[in-house]
């Protein structure tokens, strides 16, 4: 081992140019972390003089170590470290007209694990967002039911609870690549998803509550409380099954973009269904055919045909890390880490490809796998500085195989918008740098 | 074999006998005989699940007043609909009173939306599909799309307009409704659009037939359309590179640098420069070129939305009128193409493409239709 590459190894990733030899590379890292706005964070010029004794981060006194910090309660509700700032949601330059009507992407490159920190949960309005006043929100259940009822926050949070941990993938994730390549980044790819644990009282309950009519109730209609009144049929065995009216995610009340103080959670589904700010629910015998079921939410198929009332978001995986507009610090070992999800149930594999579908090995799934939740899946990858193509393809309880994008095309065309589901391809070009790219 | 509880006693004959107001103690006063009738009475009524009773205290029935408040949707079978009647000519002072700023005049402004008309012919209406959404080149209006009338009606009523929902009453509704269809030449000019004849109206919708089912996607045991097989090895030829981000789009979400964590396995890449590290330090001059010319583009674009040629021109989809790509491609060997187009635009004009006219601009500068005309023929990026 050559001392300029043990050099390499005892300084943090930050200072470890890819290629210490090549100067080009190096200010290529260093203009990537100065325009990040991570001045401190910039290679030490003196590294190399004291690489004899050390590393300055181990050898010089520490601000932290030696002087006096924050004190409690500095944030009554605390913040992300400032050094986290580049972790946002984002929109798709282009991709609506209005921000009221619009998509903020969660970060999933950043992600960790299998949950989403509520304020990264991607947002979609069709109207813009409130802050309801929750004492004044109500929920009625009417329609084919013995009684209409009505129930205020404090009448919902006295029934029993649930808490379970779901999904949430909008039916247009990974819509602007049906065609071709649009997007640069896993944000804007498949960042309409996010994954919370919901806390609320499940709809069967409700709906007992007004004693639904057994024989003729074969939907319900979910209406929210904002301007679009956004409305979407479920069918009655889903509504009794997993289906849930919840005010919290994640240990807390549901964040106002996200439906504060009341959401449904259509475990599966497509986010359409999950209306926020719930204010109705309305028991009846047949579908509703609203607006995100007729002119939304439909797929257009080659023939010009609309598939209607497509909901179940089908198995789907995407590799987080290395993704679409990162770029590897050097060569050697990485752990390439992704999701997988299913709106079937379980994930039962992921398999992982660096060759870009040629062959394949199997990866960790990481705990806990639950049903129509995301799955973190891991695999040990030693990058020798070749270019590659990194894929995942998860296998759900079902046995269904999430499918390439050839395939999809073959029965779905281009122009479908949603359920694109397809194996995500990242390149690795041999300067390190992870884009999204299209295989056949 | 029929356990008759206290509150599913009481839940029974509130069923049964509709007026007798049930009271804590009846069950203690009822004999056994009687007991078992009303057990009897409510195994009938299971028709309703029944759990009313599990969470005493736990909300109130709602008034009638409460559920006609909150209940608008209208379905296919028009159920929900309210009675009443508008007339298109009506529909038109809405329109424009209450909808026009952000759609357009004829429905046609890409602004706020996609179009709300166009695309759809008279054979689409006698056919109940609509041929152009078989075309790949071709937009999607919200007419080209809607199979039931109901969807539209609703729509309306529930959510528009967009900054000031359900301030429209039922006639204006009908009215601006019938408006819209008129447009698309669903209705005449001079129809009444009401509760009585929307079944009429919704047999020629031109694209009442172009919806189904027929898939997978709506239950949880759907089956699927695709069927990938989990192959390990030799899967597959060398991967062929089918698409990638254009060298122009690079930039198009911003500095992808800042996207990304500050630590870890990877940085983001800085995507404000071209992809190598060799061309990205020395910018070539056909770089600057490219950026000049990106730079007029953007300018032209910047001019075409402020003067809205883009609600009736797509770059490259056709939307009232013809896409900006394919004027550019007809005239592509016309040499007199700059002056004949510059006078089109200043002055109007109709019958090139179709019979839609294009409206006269002759607000703008004679620079600001050079520059347009310029950018069109130059492609229009
Ligand atoms: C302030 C701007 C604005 C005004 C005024 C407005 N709209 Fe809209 N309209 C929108 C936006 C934005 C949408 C899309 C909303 C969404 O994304 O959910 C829309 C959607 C629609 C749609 C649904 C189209 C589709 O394909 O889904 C119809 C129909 C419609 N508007 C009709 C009307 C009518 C009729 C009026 C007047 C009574 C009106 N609008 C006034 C902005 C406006
Ligand atoms: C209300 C809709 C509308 C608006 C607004 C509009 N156009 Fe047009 N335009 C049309 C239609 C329709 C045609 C096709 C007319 C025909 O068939 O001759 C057309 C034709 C043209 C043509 C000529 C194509 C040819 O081959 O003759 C040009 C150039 C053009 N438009 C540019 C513009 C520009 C620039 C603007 C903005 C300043 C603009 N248009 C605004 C509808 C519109």
């Amino acid at each position: 081992m050559s001392a300029r590459k043990f050099f390499g190894r005892i300084l943090p990733a930050t200072e470890t140019a890819r290629v210490p030899t090549r100067s080009s590379r190096r200010r290529f890292l260093q203009h990537t972390l100065g325009a990040a706005g991570a001045a401190t964070l910039a290679l030490p010029s003196h590294a190399a003089d004291n690489a004899a004794q050390g590393d300055p981060s181990i050898l010089k006194p520490q601000p932290h170590r030696i002087g006096l910090g924050q004190p409690v309660a500095t944030f009554g509700y605390g913040q992300p470290s400032q050094w986290e700032k580049n972790l946002q949601r984002r929109q798709s330059p282009g991709l609506t007209r209005v921000t009221q009507s619009s998509v903020a992407f969660t970060p999933l490159q950043g992600s960790f694990g299998i949950l989403t920190p509520n304020g990264l949960h991607f947002e979609r309005h069709h109207q813009g967002w409130w802050d309801i006043d929750p004492s004044q929100h109500r929920l009625m259940v009417m329609g084919l039911v013995k009684q209409a009822r009505v129930y205020t926050m404090d009448d919902l949070m006295r029934l029993p609870s649930v808490s379970r941990i779901h999904f949430i993938e909008c039916g247009a994730n990974t819509g602007m690549e049906w065609g071709n390549v649009a997007v640069p980044s896993v944000q804007y790819t498949h960042g309409m998803l996010s994954c919370c644990e919901f806390t609320g009282v499940r709809l069967s309950t409700l709906l007992d509550l007004s004693g639904f009519h057994k024989k003729t109730a074969r939907f319900v209609l979910a209406e929210g409380g904002d301007g679009s009144g956004l409305s979407r049929s479920i069918s009655i065995e889903q509504a009794l099954d997993d289906v849930i009216v919840a005010w919290a995610m994640n240990g807390e009340m549901l964040r106002p973009e996200n439906g504060y103080p009341l959401r449904l959670v259509v475990p599966g589904a497509q986010g359409v269904s999950w209306v926020k700010w719930l204010r109705r629910l309305e028991v009846g015998d047949q579908r509703w055919d609203q607006r995100e079921e007729v002119l939304h939410y439909v797929d257009l198929m080659p023939d010009g045909m609309h598939r209607q009332y497509t909901q179940i978001q089908e198995a789907k995986s995407v590799i987080t890390s290395p993704s679409g507009g990162q770029t590897l610090l050097d060569h050697g070992f990485y752990n390439v880490t992704g999701l997988a999800w299913s709106g079937r149930g379980r994930v039962k594999r992921v398999d992982v490809s660096v060759d870009g579908g040629r062959n394949w090995r199997t990866a960790r799934l990481e705990t806990p796998i639950l049903s129509k939740a995301l799955t973190r899946f891991n695999i040990d990858w030693q990058w020798n500085g070749q270019p590659a193509i990194l894929q995942s393809r998860v296998i759900d309880e079902t046995g269904y195989v999430q499918p390439t994008i050839g395939q999809l095309r073959a029965v779905r065309g281009t122009r479908s918008i949603y359920h694109n589901n397809m194996i995500q391809s990242w390149k690795v070009a041999e300067n390190g740098e992870v884009s999204n790219v299209q295989v056949g | 074999m029929c356990k008759l509880d206290k509150h599913a006693l009481q839940y029974a004959l509130q069923h049964a006998l509709q007026y007798l107001r049930p009271s804590t103690d009846l069950h203690n006063r009822l004999r056994p005989g009687v007991r078992l009738m009303l057990c009897v009475v409510l195994m009938l009524f299971t028709t309703y699940s029944v759990a009313q009773t599990k969470y005493p205290g736990v909300g109130r029935a709602a008034t009638a007043a409460e559920v006609s408040a909150w209940d608008i949707d209208v379905r296919a079978d028009f159920k929900g609909l309210p009675k009443g009647s508008g007339s298109v000519k009506r529909g038109e002072d809405v329109w424009e009173a209450k909808c026009a700023s952000c759609h357009g005049t004829f429905g046609e402004s890409n602004q706020t939306f996609p179009p709300l008309v166009g695309g759809t012919t008279a054979t689409d209406i006698a056919n109940g599909r609509v041929a152009a959404l078989t075309k790949p080149s071709e937009g999607r209006t919200t007419l080209m799309k809607l199979s039931r009338i109901s969807t539209l009606w609703d729509y309306i009523n529930r959510a528009m307009p967009w900054n000031a929902p359900q301030t429209l009453s039922v006639e204006e509704v009908y009215a601006v409704t019938a408006y819209i269809l008129s447009l698309g030449n669903v209705v005449p000019d001079d129809f009444v659009l009401s509760d009585q004849n929307m079944a009429q109206v919704q047999a020629r919708l031109p694209n009442r037939f172009g919806l189904h089912m027929n898939h997978g996607l709506w239950s949880v045991q759907g089956k699927p359309d695709t069927n990938n097989t989990a192959c390990m090895h030799n899967c597959t030829q060398q991967a062929q590179l089918r698409s990638e981000l254009p060298e122009h789009a690079r930039d198009a979400h911003g500095n992808l640098a800042e996207q990304q964590r500050l630590i870890g396995p990877t940085r983001g890449t800085v995507t404000t420069r071209v992809a190598s590290a060799a061309t990205s330090t020395t910018a070539t001059s056909s770089d600057t070129n490219a950026a000049k010319s990106s730079t007029a583009h953007a300018e032209a674009r910047a001019l075409a939305t402020k003067h809205a040629c883009l609600s009736c021109h797509g770059i490259a989809n056709r939307l009232v009128g013809p896409s900006f790509q394919e004027i550019a491609k007809r005239h592509q060997t016309d040499n007199q193409a700059n002056t004949k187009l510059a006078q089109k635009i200043r002055a109007g004009g109709v019958g090139a493409w179709g019979n839609i006219p294009m409206p006269a601009q002759a607000h703008l500068a004679d620079d600001e239709i050079n520059r347009l005309v310029q950018w069109i023929l130059s492609g229009a990026r």
